[in-house]
């Protein structure tokens, strides 16, 4: 049973709606053992304390600046997109760590700071309190007593057997004796100090009569002689044991026509008993008459549990099979003075407050336990116990303000103590019985010790409560749970976390209840675990919820214009930079797959490509010139020059001019420049110092300096750019040149070089892996990121492009293009589109290609086609140099607003300094 | 609608009806028509929308659907479970649900069923391979043979042991969640094949061996006797019939003020004599019953049949005491939590249907018929040997006749044996509907005796 309540602690910090994506999160997630130090404050984690709340993010935020949610066995220390926190959160600039308390406190070890706060409890208590652990026998056996008033209530955990199941237990007034009925047994026990003692047998006559078979039992608690049973056939049964004859029974209401479930006493009245039935009706009787005083019709079936207030002289409580609780007066017997439903399915019992006269607490089938506030018009609940099991009994613990003891109609067999406002997990268990327990009863009105029971396994319980399992014990005290949106809520015991003086001021402001801090009360004895936690929220990533992500990935993703090896790395890097490491992974995987592969072709590709351009010395020569001097190439290139110089030159060439004859190339222009060229050339060098007979490998770091120079973006007509694309046998974007790219990158072992060498190039065909690209291709849009899809779709280009429906990747293509656009990424959306291989999607490009044109001298449209305006019969925009229209661009002086082509006017003004139209004016042209 | 032809000249059926004996049912039959006319006009408006409902997710709407449409708000709640049990998410596979469910029916010969859920079982993927027999299919649902013959007959023999045995971990264990599952369905099954039988319904047309539906008249005006021309005597019996358990119900509300002073020992022996009596009740026609051959594969010892517990006190357990172990506190609270929504709906059926009234008995309007309910349920619950504390079984003397408790007995213990002469026999002057009635009664109260045993044992084995 313990188990289950170990798995219920946790769920006080169950987010709703779990299942979130967290596979890079978790990936980043560390935990350090105690001592590691603050390593994840310092860098400003993005966190907000977060108190009395387990809802979602955002409730009661408080930023106070501080990742103080150090338990003292494990800190978290979480760097999930750092830098991204630290922009969310500028009003927090008090992120400073301070370890010292907090840890100092948690390091005492595995008992919970038991002397904090103990109050005025007394001495003896509290030695009880300081380490329940090591609860020996003898500890367990001994004696506890209480001072109540003049009696002293003394004794210890113990049990008699019974020779039948219980149905009912009750006590007497005073404390020492208790009377059990069941269907076959009727009996009077005295509770000794060590042992029961059988008093009495009720259950007279050679064959019992029904009378005798017991739903309920209950003993006055005015006149000691006095009992009242309900029997299973209907019977009410009221026993005077002060009769000098062994038949004690008294009087026989014979009523009710079904079972009568329950029997309740006045608590003051010594003649008034109530009685609830199957048959739905409650009947009040007045054991001086024959018969009922007055009967009350539930209008519904079945009564399950009557019980007259404590403190309101005519009011009772009535439960019933179909959910409602009533309240009657007990005057007014023809409609009850309120209803209302309290559970989903029959109430088995209620228990009114024995001190707060409003409250009323219930049970049910439906495993609540639920306690309402009737001081209002409407009765409230304030208070919800969920427990395991249908609940049979609730009773309230003396002395406890917030105690209640509860036991299970099924299945469970444990006796629970609640504290309901900590509703997740009892307070004390007793866990002796072996079948269900019928029925608790706390020993005396006032003494909260010492608990009875009787049990379905025919046995009749003492419990002390300082024999009570605490099932907090074994329940993880901390709670450690992520939210949809990959925040992460840490809760954990307040005193751990908020011993600084710069947290106290929060404590205080407390809107959910919770988690809160409670005075100790010194009357309760077993309130050593305080029960006030703290929570603390640590938003990984203020942004993450907004999709920025997305945005800056758009942004940097290359997508053509380089070779695939780079593209690949500098996308990982992008993706790495935004903590998506599922995504980098991927795109690293990609490279090692796809740059290793095919390399004969792409060779050969290159050598055709190469002869035929004119160009090629030219680009050569610039490209050679334009490589930063500091990256180190030159010096590379003479290492190189044995064999493959001209070859590499070639190559470079190539690659170049493919960029220019193709306008899908040239989208290099888009990537920022900061890609650290610095980094990679330097691992390079070290590889090539011990890899020199593989020349191979140099070829790539011709295609590198590419992106040092933007290249102009050349306008083409799309369709034939597609053709054009798939007349090219290999990749189009990039040259043969990746083949080896694998052992250029920082992270690759030298190792991996020669395997991948001996092992792809020879063996696998290129299109090996193209299942598993398409799965993860497929993974993704699934997963919702179809910018991933997409972008790895453009970058494979033709190698992946046949793997995957037509339809599927035009879906991916509009869906990436919709959310660009709605991101208002026009440039960006317009790249995929120019880039995409679809030609659905190439056509949007087309589409709305009109422009419409306004006449510059009456300032209307211009509907004709040609360059007249209908209107004003002038020829709109006219060049001042040589009197024709102006199509393209035009420029024009801010002074006297005359211009025309701008290669006229430049021409013009390199001759004169005066407006070509005549005007006068002195124009400058910058 | 996708319904069967109404009415076929072959009288006859599975229930072993006499070729002389003039058949209740014919002329029903006949107005199968009238009632589907009925449907069209919409005028049971809310009967309608349940038949069209079954259909559309049953692919038909089979008789036992169409008998029980005469109680619409009953449908709907035994559809809901059905549909549970049989095609919502649960522990057990498709196919073996509907195995059991052969299983189950085939233990009371109910051929209807077994077709009926054969082709389920062979759309739900099943092996067709099982179906030559119960030793084709798997060990696991073999092991099943056991508790499936005790629930069927002699549900109180069901012991702790028995659940044990099954939950035993091993190669063909059952998990508990299966296991409930499998009680369920099996009771649902030994039950519905009670209905079958009890209301005479036959396989339908597409059926193999279908010889048409012929469900007892839903005409309102319409009474066995009225048809049945056995003359105008009978008929006058009949309407005395029904004014004589008026006014017995008149009485004994009127006896219950006064009448208190039964002694608890007289109202524990009349529980015993009406349960002895049960015996007597037996039906006497009964020729052997002929075993087919066709369901026989998926039964093993067949012979092993309901026996009456209390005979010469031989192996007789303790009375199962209700308060002792209730739907309402112990079954449902059980079952809620092996098999979550089972229990709501469960629940839900049991008190639809002993909730469930017209106010009316045959010719009378505005009668309060709870007693008559509750000694019907009652007294099946006696049959298997729960008793009620708060129940005076003298009133089950009273109230039910003798020829409706022999109907009650054979339809509730061995259904196979029902023939239509008992279900003219009782109660001659009542309307179909409310025979039909009876048998939902019948089915509900069943169902739950059995259910009590096994998860009374569950409960057992758990703690």
């Amino acid at each position: 049973m313990g188990a289950a309540w170990l798995g219920a602690w946790p769920e006080e910090w169950a987010w709703p709606g779990e299942g979130a994506w967290l596979d890079t999160a978790l990936s980043s997630l560390s935990v350090a053992p105690e001592g590691a130090g603050l390593s994840g404050s310092g860098r400003g984690v993005g966190r907000r304390g977060l108190r009395g709340s387990c809802s979602r993010r955002g409730c009661g935020t408080r930023g106070d600046g501080r990742l103080r949610g150090v338990n003292p066995w494990y800190q978290v220390s979480f760097g999930l997109s750092a830098s991204h926190a630290v922009d969310a959160n500028p009003e927090h600039p008090g992120a400073v760590p301070t370890p010292g308390p907090a840890l100092a406190e948690g390091t005492r070890g595995g008992r919970w700071g038991l002397d904090a706060a103990c109050g005025a409890a007394s001495l003896r208590a509290r030695s009880q309190r300081v380490d329940p652990a090591p609860r020996t026998a003898m500890e367990k056996m001994a004696r506890v007593s209480t001072a109540l008033g003049g009696n002293t209530l003394t004794g210890r955990t113990m049990f008699c057997h019974l020779d039948a199941p219980a149905n009912a237990i009750s006590v007497c007034r005073d404390a020492a004796q208790v009377v059990v009925a069941g269907r076959n047994i009727f009996k009077i026990y005295s509770i000794e100090e060590e042992q029961f003692v059988e008093k009495l047998n009720l259950r007279v006559g050679r064959k019992p009569s029904l009378n005798f078979s017991c739903a309920d039992v209950v003993w006055h608690q005015m006149d000691e002689n006095l009992l009242a049973t309900a029997a299973t056939n209907g019977v009410v049964v009221t026993w005077n044991l002060g009769k000098p004859s062994r038949n004690k029974q008294d009087q026989l209401f014979t009523e009710h026509k079904r079972t009568v479930n329950k029997v309740c006493f006045h608590p003051t009245e010594v003649y008034m008993l109530l009685s609830g039935s199957q048959d739905g009706y409650m009947k009040c009787f007045d054991l001086r008459k024959k018969d009922s005083v007055s009967t009350f019709s539930g209008q519904s079936e079945s009564v399950r549990d009557v019980q007259f207030s404590i403190r309101d002289y005519f009011t009772f409580a009535a439960t019933f099979e179909n959910g409602n609780v009533q309240l009657w007066d007990i005057r007014r017997p023809d409609r009850y003075e309120r209803m209302f439903t309290a559970h989903n399915g029959p109430v088995f019992c209620c228990d009114w407050h024995p001190e707060d006269r409003g409250w009323l607490a219930t049970g049910g089938r439906d495993k609540m336990v639920k306690v309402w506030d009737m001081n209002t018009t409407r009765a409230k609940e304030i208070y919800c116990v969920q427990t395991i099991a249908s609940v049979a009994r609730v009773k309230w613990r003396p002395e406890c303000k917030h105690h209640i003891a509860t036991c299970s109609m099924m299945v469970d067999h444990n006796i629970y103590v609640w504290d309901v406002r900590r509703p997740f997990i009892p307070s004390a268990m007793f866990e002796e019985h072996k079948d269900v327990t019928t029925g608790i009863v706390w020993r005396h009105l006032h003494d909260p010790y010492f608990l009875l029971s009787g049990s379905k396994d025919s046995t009749l319980y003492q419990h002390i409560f300082k024999d009570a399992s605490q099932p907090i014990d074994r329940a993880n005290p901390e709670g450690l749970c992520y939210s949809l949106y990959g925040d992460l809520a840490f809760a954990a015991k307040e005193s751990l976390i908020s011993s600084d003086s710069n947290r106290k001021p929060y404590i205080g402001d407390r809107r959910h209840p919770i988690f809160f801090k409670r005075k100790l009360d010194p009357t309760e004895q077993f309130e050593y675990i305080s029960s006030s936690s703290a929570l603390s929220v640590f938003e990984t990533d203020v942004e993450s919820g907004s999709m920025d992500w997305f945005v800056h990935t758009a942004k940097q993703y290359a997508l053509a214009g380089r070779p695939l090896a780079e593209l690949c790395d500098h996308n990982a890097k992008v993706a790495k930079g935004l903590d998506r490491n599922q995504v980098a992974q991927t795109w690293t995987m990609l490279r090692i797959i796809y740059s290793s592969l095919g390399t004969v072709s792409s060779t050969n590709l290159n050598h055709s490509m190469g002869k035929g351009s004119t160009t090629l010395p030219l680009m050569n020569s610039f490209n050679l010139k334009d490589i930063p001097s500091g990256l180190g190439s030159e010096s590379r290139l003479d290492r190189s020059k044995g064999e493959s110089r001209t070859e590499n030159i070639l190559m470079d060439s190539s690659s170049t001019l493919i960029n220019n004859e193709d306008n899908e190339e040239t989208e290099g222009s888009d990537v920022p420049a900061d890609y650290l060229l610095g980094d990679v050339e330097a691992d390079e060098d070290d590889l090539y110092m011990m890899d020199h007979e593989n020349p191979h490998a140099e070829e790539q770091e011709y295609s590198l300096p590419q992106e040092a120079f933007p290249l102009r973006h050349e306008i083409v007509d799309n369709p034939s750019a597609l053709d054009h694309l798939q007349d090219k046998a290999d990749s189009p974007h990039v040259s043969g040149n990746e083949a080896e790219t694998v052992s250029l990158t920082p992270v690759e072992s030298f190792s991996l070089i020669s395997i991948s060498h001996s092992l792809y190039e020879n063996r696998l065909p290129s299109d090996f892996f193209n299942p598993i690209v398409r799965d993860t291709l497929l993974f993704y849009a699934e997963q919702g990121d179809v910018q991933t899809a997409v972008s790895v779709l453009i970058v494979l280009g033709d190698r992946i492009r046949k793997e995957i429906d037509e339809q599927t990747q035009e879906h991916w293509y509009t869906s990436y293009i919709d959310l660009l656009q709605r991101f208002q990424l026009w440039n960006i959306s317009n790249e995929v589109i120019k880039l995409s291989t679809c030609r659905a999607i190439n056509c949007l490009n087309q589409a709305s290609t009109t422009l419409h044109i306004n006449c510059s001298n009456c300032k209307r449209p211009m509907s004709n086609r040609g360059w007249i305006c209908d209107r004003c019969r002038q020829c709109a925009s006219m060049c001042a140099v040589c009197h024709h229209v102006v199509k393209g661009l035009f420029v024009w002086c801010q002074g006297c607003s005359h211009g025309g082509h701008l290669q006229h006017i430049m021409k013009w003004l390199e001759t004169s300094s005066h407006c070509p139209a005549g005007c006068g004016h002195l124009c400058e042209y910058t | 609608m996708g319904s069967p032809e109404p009415s076929s000249p072959h009288g006859g059926g599975g229930s072993g009806g006499g070729n002389g004996r003039r058949c209740p049912f014919r002329a029903a039959g006949g107005r199968l028509g009238a009632a589907f006319g009925i449907l069209q006009e919409g005028i049971e408006s809310s009967r309608r929308q349940l038949l069209i409902e079954a259909f559309v997710s049953a692919g038909r709407v089979d008789n036992i659907t169409m008998v029980m449409g005469l109680h619409p708000q009953y449908l709907s709640s035994f559809w809901k479970t059905q549909y549970l049990l049989l095609r919502m998410d649960g522990p057990l596979p498709y196919h073996k649900r509907h195995y059991i469910a052969i299983m189950a029916a085939a233990r009371h010969q109910c051929t209807y069923l077994v077709g009926l859920h054969m082709g389920e079982f062979l759309q739900a993927g099943g092996n067709p391979a099982w179906l030559q027999g119960l030793h084709c299919a798997p060990q696991k649902l073999r092991n099943l043979n056991e508790i499936n013959k005790l629930l069927a007959h002699r549900p109180w023999l069901i012991t702790k042991e028995h659940i044990e045995a099954l939950l035993k971990t091993g190669e063909h264990s059952w998990s508990l969640a299966e296991l409930v599952q499998a009680l369920v369905l099996l009771t649902h099954y030994h039950s519905l094949a009670s209905f079958v039988f009890g209301c005479g319904i036959n396989p339908e047309a597409g059926q193999d061996g279908g010889h048409g539906c012929r469900p007892p008249s839903p005409h309102s005006d319409s009474s066995p006797t009225a048809e049945d021309s056995t003359g105008c005597s009978g008929g006058r019996d009949a309407v005395r019939e029904v004014e004589a358990l008026m006014e017995r119900m008149q009485l004994l509300r009127d006896s219950q003020r006064e009448e208190e002073g039964v002694t608890q020992e007289e109202m524990a022996t009349r529980f015993e004599m009406e349960k002895t009596e049960s015996l007597l009740v037996a039906p006497s026609d009964v020729t052997e019953h002929a075993l087919q051959s066709g369901v026989l594969c998926f039964v093993e010892d067949p012979e092993f049949g309901y026996k009456d517990f209390t005979r010469r006190g031989e192996q007789a357990p303790p009375t199962f005491r209700a308060q002792d172990y209730t739907w309402e506190d112990h079954g449902f609270s059980l079952i809620n939590r092996l098999y979550p929504d089972v229990g709501q709906l469960l629940d839900e059926k049991f008190q639809v249907v002993y909730n469930l009234t017209y106010n009316t008995i045959a010719m009378h309007c505005g009668v309060d018929t709870s007693m008559l309910r509750r000694a019907i349920w009652n007294y099946v619950h006696c049959v298997f040997g729960i008793r009620y504390d708060d129940y005076d079984y003298g009133e089950v003397n009273q109230l039910l006749e003798r020829s409706l408790k022999v109907y009650i007995k054979t339809v509730a213990c061995y259904p196979e044996k029902t023939t239509k002469r008992m279900y003219a026999q009782f109660w001659r002057h009542f309307k179909h509907s409310e025979k039909v009635h009876v048998n939902l009664l019948l089915l509900e109260a069943r169902l739950q005796a059995a259910l009590l045993y096994a998860l009374r044992a569950v409960t057992r084995y758990m703690t």
